[in-house]
């Protein structure tokens, strides 16, 4: 499939993102966010990429959240379009109620970068569909508020949409050490740690390759 | 004699400072200015050093210094100095991949010093993290000089295209000058605030530190970086310090051209601005674009797909002067040289007294208990202790360029995307070695550095420096500088790193206290790594490989040696024949092998006597001695013999020294007064003390 890496105001991982994807072959474009709404058309999956939109300054994620881009993603969800989030991408489909739950500081109240093992706990998601159940996956988390939170636990279960765990330590205090999760119907999947810094040997691993071949298909 | 106006007398004032204008130090200076390397494409004459690395990609990169902001308002002074030399490195047109943090502070025993690291590094995460730009690869010490006068000083790394490299100069008469970002009131004299020592006053200079905006910075340089791809960008300039003044006036200046700006066109951050403190305002995420006539349609598209505030405010003119409009009327009329080129002042130097500091003579009886307890304090104290605590907070992977990370290499490591070279890149300095010898401490803190680099298999190709010291009016502290200057210059001229840029910051001294900063040159290095994939951590991998030692241990630094020192290992490295390596830096060969264990998880036992030294060495000075020009490596067995035989061609001393295992134990085996014993470690009690320095003080 096609896919767009959205570009908002103070994205980061946006090149990386378009680089891990080109690197196994995904056709892949960087949309600014305002052109989306004008190419939106063109693309078969979405990723919302890691940063600091609008600097975080209101609340992470959420001034993105309100663009119009983000109400055409909201739209394209509902006809079954893939849409990745990672780190701040996550955090903004939780603000566009795309995804359930809230991201909150992390309970050590500062930025956390190092490598974590996550374990893949449901295969509800279309992009840990052909994952393994309990099989582990490497991939550094960089983030000050990643720290997992709702109002409904026994509901996230119910329905499968729990869908990775931090295995070990739990980095940043998330509820049941969730680390992503993914919308009722699995099209939308939500994670902190970054897929896209875990893409070659060479710079610590490629378990992140796991999650982002979906979009190879 | 003229007469200037209160805009002009403004104008001089701000560029005639110390820090803007170097007028102490450049006599000084340019000795660095002989070195000469055919890899440096534009070196001490712009904003920062261009280096040619290679398959069409340039490398610039350089330090600076954020010192008196930083020790008035820790968080917005490191945060500021961060945004500062990212436009530096921005306005060469290149994109910024790496940030590096060479920190000092006083002795973390004291609150005010933990207050003021945990400021300086929430700052740094506030704004490094949020620029998209790792964070890896600086250095930090500790020491009660700085309790005042604490050090922050900042470096980057940009990689780009050869061909968009662009001067910090205007071009063509006619050319428009396009400013953008808003001008407020924040950083007025922020450069004078810089150029003077810190009294009890100072906390009203509060209002000349600036105030930074990591977001408007990462859009910045989205938007610059769009902007210089459409080729209408004739120069640009980042505003720093000295603001509007020193940009227009030192774009000008280079280019031999004049220019004229309009200050009612200026975007504001608040209404009624003088034009007085319009033309000093240091605010920052601003940028100064001289773009060709025809351009302005494509570059203002640009700047308005990322809601930036910008505006023509005049154009490049042939007066050669800088002429300034308000509404209208002239408020300053200058020649753009007597701006940017001000006049020098050559200060007098003079030798202080011998400087020593006191240690105690060991006895050979104690050895094994005095060895179990100094690696351990070793380990323990700031200058060594682990550094994960400041690293984890540094987003230290963005960029997905980060091969080696900091749990197992002290060197920035990044892979240059699209091609099969990486770069290493570490910041170094020794201010207690500096204070005792300027001579020597400076020197060795450009082999340190160098050897650093090289450690992991980067040869060592360029250099970039930032000066601390104290006021330059004090004769002492200006033969410090001078003696510092001329040990760089000469270890730069034999280690093949010309120098490309840098800064000087005086008046790090607390005038209340009567407290001077020990002297503290920081050496940026900068080293080129042919094959990505042939990059080595200091980590130890495996059990049963050979532990070599490389290099005598004697006292004096001896740059040729070191050099050839250097060359051999990044040879070895090249040829795959090492699994792990580490330069002998702080605390000596026990706290490297310490080291390789920890981060390895690797267990190992050393043989004391055959470590190579040329004079009678005691056991504990074999361990800890800081001499130069050593390495620590390991290697499997079979490639043991080839490493050997190798050094020998090159005539440079390496012993086998022990060997790794699986025991938990690091065990060093010694001939004390006659008795063989063995002092065992054991490896997670290691680990533990080198990890919980800073948790435990910094929380």
């Amino acid at each position: 499939m096609k896919v767009a890496v959205i570009q908002f105001l103070g994205s980061n991982c946006d090149l990386d993102s378009v680089w891990a994807l080109r690197q196994i072959g995904v056709t892949t474009d960087l949309v600014y966010y305002k052109d989306f709404e004008e190419i939106y058309y063109k693309y078969d999956g979405i990723l919302i990429p890691g940063g600091f939109s609008w600097g975080d300054y209101l609340r992470a994620g959420v001034i993105a959240a309100n663009t119009s881009c983000m109400k055409l993603v909201c739209e394209l969800s509902e006809s079954d379009v893939p849409i990745l989030g990672i780190c701040n991408g996550f955090q903004i489909l939780t603000e566009a109620g795309l995804l359930p739950g809230a991201l909150i500081r992390n309970d050590s109240l500062s930025f956390i970068c190092k490598w974590v093992t996550i374990s893949v706990e449901s295969k509800k998601s279309v992009f840990t569909k052909d994952l393994v159940i309990k099989s582990q996956l490497k991939m550094p988390i960089a983030h000050g508020e990643g720290r997992f939170a709702t109002d409904d636990l026994n509901k996230l279960y119910k329905n499968n949409q729990v869908v990775f765990k931090y295995l070990g330590e739990n980095p940043n205090g998330s509820m049941d050490a969730i680390a992503g999760v993914t919308n009722l119907n699995g099209n939308v999947l939500g994670l902190m740690p970054h897929p896209e810094r875990a893409s070659d040997n060479i710079i610590g691993g490629k378990d992140g390759l796991k999650i982002l071949k979906y979009f190879l298909t | 004699m003229n007469n200037f106006n209160e805009v002009e007398e403004g104008m001089i004032s701000v560029m005639h400072s110390e820090h803007c204008s170097y007028k102490s130090s450049r006599p000084i200076l340019k000795a660095f200015s002989q070195i000469k390397s055919k890899r440096v494409l534009i070196g001490l004459e712009q904003d920062a050093g261009v280096v040619d690395i290679g398959d069409g990609y340039v490398v610039v990169f350089k330090i600076e210094s954020h010192n008196h902001p930083s020790s008035i308002e820790p968080f917005h002074g490191a945060a500021t100095g961060i945004g500062g030399i990212i436009r530096d490195i921005l306005c060469m047109g290149v994109r910024p991949i790496l940030l590096l943090d060479p920190l000092r502070f006083g002795s973390l025993e004291k609150p005010h010093n933990r207050w003021l690291m945990k400021e300086v590094v929430g700052g740094i995460v506030n704004y490094g993290n949020c620029s998209g730009i790792p964070t890896l690869g600086g250095d930090i010490e500790f020491d009660e000089s700085f309790d005042t006068n604490c050090l922050v000083n900042v470096a980057c790394v940009g990689v780009g295209k050869v061909e968009n490299i662009k001067p910090s100069q205007v071009k063509d008469v006619g050319d428009l000058l396009i400013l953008v970002g808003t001008t407020g009131r924040d950083g007025i004299h922020g450069v004078t605030f810089a150029s003077r020592v810190i009294t009890e006053e100072s906390e009203a200079d509060r209002p000349a530190v600036q105030i930074g905006d990591p977001f408007a910075k990462k859009v910045l340089i989205e938007a610059t970086l769009e902007a210089i791809e459409t080729g209408f960008v004739n120069g640009l300039k980042d505003l720093g310090g000295g603001g509007l003044t020193c940009a227009t006036s030192e774009m000008a200046g280079a280019a031999e051209k004049g220019v004229e700006i309009h200050l009612e066109k200026v975007p504001l951050r608040e209404e009624n601005l003088s034009p007085y403190e319009i033309m000093i305002s240091e605010s920052q995420e601003r940028m100064l674009f001289c773009v060709a006539p025809s351009g302005k349609e494509a570059i203002s598209k640009i700047l308005d797909k990322y809601n930036l505030s910008y505006a023509c405010i005049g154009h490049v003119t042939d007066t050669g002067r800088v002429l300034v409009f308000n509404n209208g009327t002239k408020v300053a009329d200058l020649p753009a040289k007597l701006l940017s080129d001000p006049p020098v002042i050559h200060r007098t130097s003079s030798k202080p007294k011998i400087r020593e500091i006191s240690t105690s003579n060991v006895y050979a009886a104690d050895l094994p208990i005095l060895i179990e307890k100094k690696l351990y304090s070793l380990l323990e104290s700031g200058n060594i202790a682990s550094r994960r605590w400041i690293y984890t907070h540094y987003d230290h992977e963005v960029g997905v360029r980060t091969i080696l990370k900091p749990n197992v290499c002290d060197v920035a490591v990044l892979r240059i995307l699209g091609t099969k070279k990486a770069i290493a890149v570490k910041s170094f300095g020794n201010s207690v070695q500096t204070y005792l010898s300027p001579y020597d401490g400076a020197a060795g803190a450009v082999a340190e550095a160098c050897r650093y680099v090289a450690s992991v298999g980067a040869k060592p190709v360029a250099m970039s420096n930032c000066c601390n010291y104290g006021s330059p009016e004090n004769p002492e502290v200006f033969w410090e500088f001078s003696e510092s200057v001329r040990g760089m210059v000469d270890a730069c001229k034999v280690l093949d790193t010309p120098c490309t840029g840098g800064n000087v910051s005086f008046y790090n001294e607390d005038e209340e206290n009567g407290i001077i900063i020990k002297p503290s040159p920081v050496v940026v290095i900068l080293g080129v790594l042919e094959d990505q994939t042939k990059a080595v951590s200091m980590n130890f991998k495996n059990p049963d490989d050979s532990i070599i030692a490389i290099g005598n241990t004697v006292t004096r630094l001896d740059l040729q040696r070191e050099k050839k020192t250097i060359d051999m290992i990044v040879e070895l490295i090249d040829k795959r024949l090492l699994t792990a390596s580490i330069p002998c830096s702080r605390g000596g060969l026990g706290v490297s092998v310490a080291k390789m264990c920890i981060s390895g998880d690797v267990s190992a036992l050393i043989r004391i006597p055959l470590i190579p030294s040329y004079d009678h060495m005691n056991e504990y000075e074999l361990l800890f001695d800081e001499s130069h020009s050593r390495f620590m490596v390991s290697a499997s067995e079979d490639n043991t013999a080839e490493i050997i035989k190798f050094t020998k061609q090159k005539e440079i001393p390496a012993r086998i020294i022990g060997k790794t295992n699986n025991s938990q134990e690091l065990a060093f085996v010694g001939n004390f007064s006659n008795t063989l014993d063995t002092i065992r470690f054991h490896l997670p009690d290691l680990k533990e003390k080198w990890e919980k320095t800073f948790p435990s003080m910094l929380g």
